[in-house]
């Protein structure tokens, strides 16, 4: 086998199942997407029509599509900048030389990325509970009234944030802190000898070290909460008043409870499409602040 | 210790306690009787530590059935996607053909879009080879992934030349080589995406909802969704099943702590 040979061969099994379990549904998808294929469809091939946008430009004209495109933005810009601040401050206690444990420390934070979702997910059911929860009786400590979280409309979309940001600041968490040990000491030698004192480190020292590391970690965390679907479907199946819809969620319904494939196909273009732009507007934003 | 010592460790403390607060909650509730987690206030240990929801879980609910389930898919995601991405990674690697590098940034670039464009799709095909129901349809987004090309892939990098060379120059075949040279020094590779690749399939949500509507043959966290829909009031039950599904991945972790932060490490400096 000559080596030229060897190496198509050795890539050949793993392109060819890539080929056939990927590249080729997704190109289906877009040609799904632009057919109105549904249950009939499904029972019969025969019933499937050509609909060139239609699937989208009814999506466009449905409230519900636009309340999971709100939903799921919320869940975007509200958790993902919350997920990497938590992210931040853990690894700057795990990192700081005063910290004792760091091992065992390490572990702990860490060890919810690691659960299943759909677990913890009904943990969290239970500790949000409006009456029994353990959440509302240690607010109840401080003064604070139970809240619904999971029945009120304006709280449920929070309380998935809460779940959110502790099943998965720790995954940032080890990353953040890999960069944090890479920062040349000199640097913090010589900010202070200039008199600067903590926060002005973090300011000038580490923020600016660290901001190709979170950039990066920025777009793919954003790239995960856009995926946002277990969550809400263990949680509130979407509820309160439909607030928890997210954009997969909506794919999903669309897909496997009313099997209109067609129109769950152009969600999930729709969704696709977004997050390309969302992260192709970040690589922009991060190219003109360091220009700036 | 100084002030800032005690301020900076106490701050990780309950940082730590709060964070595993849930996970300590989830196994104490497990263990209480039929209702006592739905009383004011709600108590943080058992009364009288009982065993009751682990059986009924297990006799009732027959949730055994499920855990096999979990672990026979999860052990065959393993091993098939050592099998498909081992090979790849060190041929984009270490093997010069040509069309190399470019068939590698295609693939790279495969990375945004998101696996949930396929389902629809994926799922009729799998509908039209009668996979749908079966593990063998659960099983199809493991056997190779753009992930596990490259965490290999960088690994391999580091594999000296000289020593590939030299086993050519003795006359040996490539596939020889690979079996008997690389795999040796991919051992801790082989473990990292062994574990990553384990965990992955054992968490996994989506595609085994969609594609396993038998309750004979979900997986766990598919079964336990279900449960939940239909049990919401029994807390104690709901924890032990959520103790049976989180356990074996969380001793997973613990044990190979080390390959599951190297294969993080490693998979989040593609950017």
């Amino acid at each position: 086998m000559k080596r030229s040979h060897a190496g198509w061969i050795f890539v050949a099994p793993a392109l060819a199942a890539i080929a056939v379990f990927f590249v080729v549904p997704v190109v289906g998808a877009l040609a799904m997407s632009f057919t109105d294929f549904d249950i009939y469809a499904l029972a019969d091939l025969r019933n499937l029509r050509f609909v060139g946008f239609d699937n989208y430009v009814n999506l466009l004209q449905t409230p519900l599509f636009w309340q999971a495109l709100l939903n799921t933005l919320y869940f975007v810009l509200v958790g993902v900048p919350l997920s990497i601040v938590a992210s931040l401050g853990a690894a700057l206690l795990l990192h700081s030389r005063l910290t004792r444990f760091k091992a065992f420390y390490r572990t702990a934070l860490f060890a919810p990325v690691v659960t299943t979702l759909v677990a913890v997910a009904v943990v969290w059911r239970y500790l949000l509970h409006a009456r029994y929860g353990l959440l509302n009786y240690a607010l109840g400590a401080f003064g604070i009234a139970p809240i619904d979280w999971l029945g009120d409309p304006h709280w449920a979309m929070p309380a998935i944030i809460l779940l959110s940001v502790w099943k998965n600041f720790g995954y940032n968490m080890i990353i953040l802190l890999a960069a944090l040990q890479a920062v040349p000491t000199e640097l913090y030698e010589a900010a202070r000898i200039d008199g600067a004192n903590a926060w002005r480190q973090l300011r000038d020292v580490t923020l600016p070290a660290l901001a190709p590391v979170l950039l990066m970690v920025s777009i793919l965390t954003m790239a995960g909460h856009f995926q946002l679907f277990a969550e809400p479907y263990v949680m509130t199946q979407g509820g309160p008043a439909q607030r928890t819809i997210t954009v997969l969620y909506l794919m999903y319904e669309e897909g496997f409870k009313w099997w209109s494939l067609g129109s769950a196909s152009s969600v999930a273009f729709i969704l696709f499409v977004l997050m390309f732009a969302v992260t192709l507007l970040q690589l922009r934003l991060a190219r003109d602040t360091e220009a700036a | 210790m100084s002030a800032r010592g005690l301020a900076v460790n106490a701050a990780l403390a309950l940082l730590a306690a709060l964070t595993l607060f849930p996970l300590a909650w989830m196994v104490a509730a497990s263990l209480m009787a039929p209702g006592e987690a739905s009383t004011f206030p709600p108590p943080l240990l058992p009364h009288a530590a009982t065993l009751a929801n682990y059986r009924e879980l297990f006799a009732t609910a027959g949730i055994g059935r499920q855990i096999v389930n979990s672990a026979l898919v999860s052990a065959c995601a393993t091993v098939l996607s050592l099998l498909f991405n081992l090979i790849a990674g060190y041929a984009f690697a270490k093997l010069r053909f040509a069309g190399r590098d470019a068939t590698f940034r295609t693939l790279l670039g495969a990375l945004v879009i998101p696996g949930q464009v396929a389902m629809m799709p994926l799922f009729l095909m799998l509908k039209q080879m009668g996979l749908v129901n079966t593990y063998a349809g659960a099983l199809v987004p493991w056997l190779a992934s753009v992930f596990g090309i490259f965490l290999v892939r960088q690994y391999a990098l580091s594999i000296p030349e000289e020593l590939l060379e030299a086993a050519r120059i003795d006359g040996a075949g490539e596939l020889r080589i690979f079996t008997t040279i690389v795999l040796p020094l991919l051992k801790p590779i082989v473990v990292t995406l062994a574990v990553l690749t384990f965990l992955g399939a054992w968490n996994d949500f989506m595609w085994p909802l969609i594609v396993l509507t038998d309750r004979e043959l979900q997986t766990l966290p598919v079964a336990l969704a279900g449960l939940s829909r239909e049990h919401v009031q029994d807390t104690e039950l709901m924890m032990a099943g959520s103790v049976v599904t989180v356990l074996p991945v969380l001793v997973l972790f613990l044990v190979l702590q080390r390959h599951y932060m190297q294969g993080l490490l490693m998979g989040s400096v593609k950017g």
